[in-house]
């Protein structure tokens, strides 16, 4: 995959934005040699963390210390915990102005799956933060939408994976229907961008979420940002134009924005 | 538009018809997608900006296009090469285990860049014991790193004021409970707090939190290894274990290992 001129160039980036992404042909020995010591990649954190002490934390030092007593984020965002997605890296989240929730495949299940570490998560961003927003981001190229778009429909599975993204079913329903006539990549895109609805329908089945959207004191946005073309579109659930009690499970949306 | 200008109903017949004209404006141009969906986007902004929309609706938005128009000059456009590779696929050597707080991002405190590390954040940076009925999302998460995405390391990080071990440590005794899935996440670490509590009782409960914050850390390295394929490729050093700790209160970052050690036979 890395001809002779893309490896430099590779390594050329990589110096420029140190790079702690595996190399991709290291065999074992080395692999173990690396993990066994880790002392490399260890020393670039304290580096990494020292320069975000003094030209951060330092420079800003009244904002960390009114942080260090509370957090106020106005935010909390459920974006998917791929490497390439941080928010805080595509949006520019700064501390304490987003409570973020990173799962696989950013899903929300909904109130009748019960306790998961998700919804423990936007209890407390709703109730005890009381954030004004909740932002769900999806991704291009989602691991975790593949996996719900490649299982077997009557086969039960046994992995971990498969029991947390069948969450995201009926996205995946809706998709392989309107999309018959796409290749399994284009499924996937739409299925990504499905299933971000899928997730703010999800979090109208908690009462407490959706009293306050209901009385305006909370907005539902989704969000699917594409790191082919570096673009991000956004989009707000239209609480008054949806039907929460519409079992079909769609939204309406407003305030659509698309950047690039 | 001001919104005192709006109730003296001066502009309002002006402002209709404005809104109405740019209305008009938004109709579909098949020979220009692009030119289209930025004029699009430049009109909707335009018509909610006249109508008022949800005063807390602008401001974010205006927030987050800001963040992503930066990340994109001084990022995205600036390294082609690494994100073009990184929109092939990823190879971080790092599972992440973080708290959602918002002060504690591992990008922002440890700088970790696009393709680095696969970030898990949750309450209290809790990882469970393996339990293929409950938990899947954890579950999920340290599968997917771990088999397909064969990370290297594995990092908890802890942090200082946190509000999950906060709930944890202050948990009804009679197990009673005011909400619906906070504190079932929380008792994930009530091990962490007996042991606090054994060991650290003596101090006033702040300070008791302070250890818990840490404990917690080792209690979920400790459930880690509890996943078949995290004791597998540990047993053969293809994967190491470590714990952090984010003090934001005093500006410091600790790191810890996970080591097991056979010691050499013991003679009596």
């Amino acid at each position: 995959m890395l001809s002779g001129t893309n490896s430099d160039l590779r390594l050329q980036a990589s110096r420029e934005l140190p790079g702690l992404t595996k190399e991709l042909k290291s065999d074992k020995s080395e692999r173990m040699e690396r993990v066994e010591h880790g002392t490399d990649l260890f020393d670039e954190m304290k580096q990494r963390f020292l320069s975000f002490k003094k030209h951060k934390y330092m420079q800003n030092l009244e904002l960390y210390e009114k942080l260090a007593k509370d957090q106020a984020p106005k935010f909390m965002v459920i974006a998917c915990a791929d490497s390439r997605v941080c928010p805080s890296s595509i949006l520019g989240f700064q501390p304490g102005e987003a409570f973020v929730v990173r799962n696989v495949a950013n899903m929300v299940p909904p109130y009748e799956n019960g306790p998961s570490e998700t919804n423990a998560g936007l209890e407390f961003a709703v109730n005890s933060l009381k954030v004004e927003n909740i932002l769900v981001i999806g991704h291009s190229r989602c691991g975790g939408i593949r996996a719900l778009m490649s299982m077997h429909d009557d086969v039960e599975t046994s992995s971990l994976i498969g029991s947390w993204v069948s969450v995201g079913m009926n996205a995946r329903v809706r998709m392989k229907a309107a999309t018959k006539l796409l290749n399994f990549d284009q499924q996937c895109k739409h299925c990504e961008k499905e299933s971000v609805n899928c997730s703010l329908v999800n979090l109208l089945t908690y009462p407490w979420v959706e009293e306050k959207v209901r009385n305006g004191e909370l907005a539902i946005h989704g969000g699917y940002y594409d790191f082919v073309d570096c673009a991000f579109e956004k989009w707000t659930l239209d609480y008054k134009e949806s039907n929460p009690n519409n079992k079909s499970g769609k939204v309406a949306v407003k305030d659509r924005a698309f950047w690039f | 538009m001001s919104s005192s200008s709006r109730h003296a109903g001066m502009g309002n017949l002006s402002l209709e018809g404005a809104i109405e004209g740019l209305k008009k404006l938004l109709i579909p141009n098949d020979k220009d997608e692009q030119f289209n969906k930025e004029l699009e986007t430049k009109i909707e902004k335009l018509i909610s900006e006249l109508l008022g929309t949800t005063p807390h609706d602008c401001h974010p938005v205006k927030r987050i296009l800001g963040g992503f128009q930066s990340f994109k000059t001084n990022k995205f456009d600036m390294y082609p090469e690494l994100f073009g590779e990184l929109a092939e696929h990823q190879t971080p050597k790092f599972l992440v285990f973080a708290c959602c707080d918002s002060r504690v991002s591992p990008s922002n405190i440890l700088d970790f860049q696009p393709g680095e590390a696969f970030v898990f954040r949750n309450i209290a940076n809790l990882v469970p014991t393996f339990n293929q009925l409950r938990y899947s999302g954890v579950g999920a998460a340290i599968e997917y790193a771990v088999v397909h995405l064969n990370v290297e390391n594995i990092l908890v990080i802890g942090h200082s004021r946190c509000g999950g071990i906060d709930r944890l440590m202050e948990l009804p005794e009679d197990g009673s409970t005011d909400n619906d899935f906070i504190d079932d996440w929380v008792q994930i670490g009530l091990p962490a707090k007996a042991k606090v509590k054994a060991e650290f009782g003596h101090l006033p409960l702040d300070e008791q939190k302070r250890e818990c914050e840490k404990e917690a850390v080792n209690l979920s390295l400790t459930n880690l290894q509890t996943y078949p394929y995290v004791r597998e490729r540990m047993a053969r050093k293809a994967l190491a274990l470590r714990g952090g700790y984010y003090d934001f209160v005093e500006g410091c970052f600790k790191v810890w290992e996970v080591k097991s050690i056979i010691t050499a036979p013991i003679h009596s």
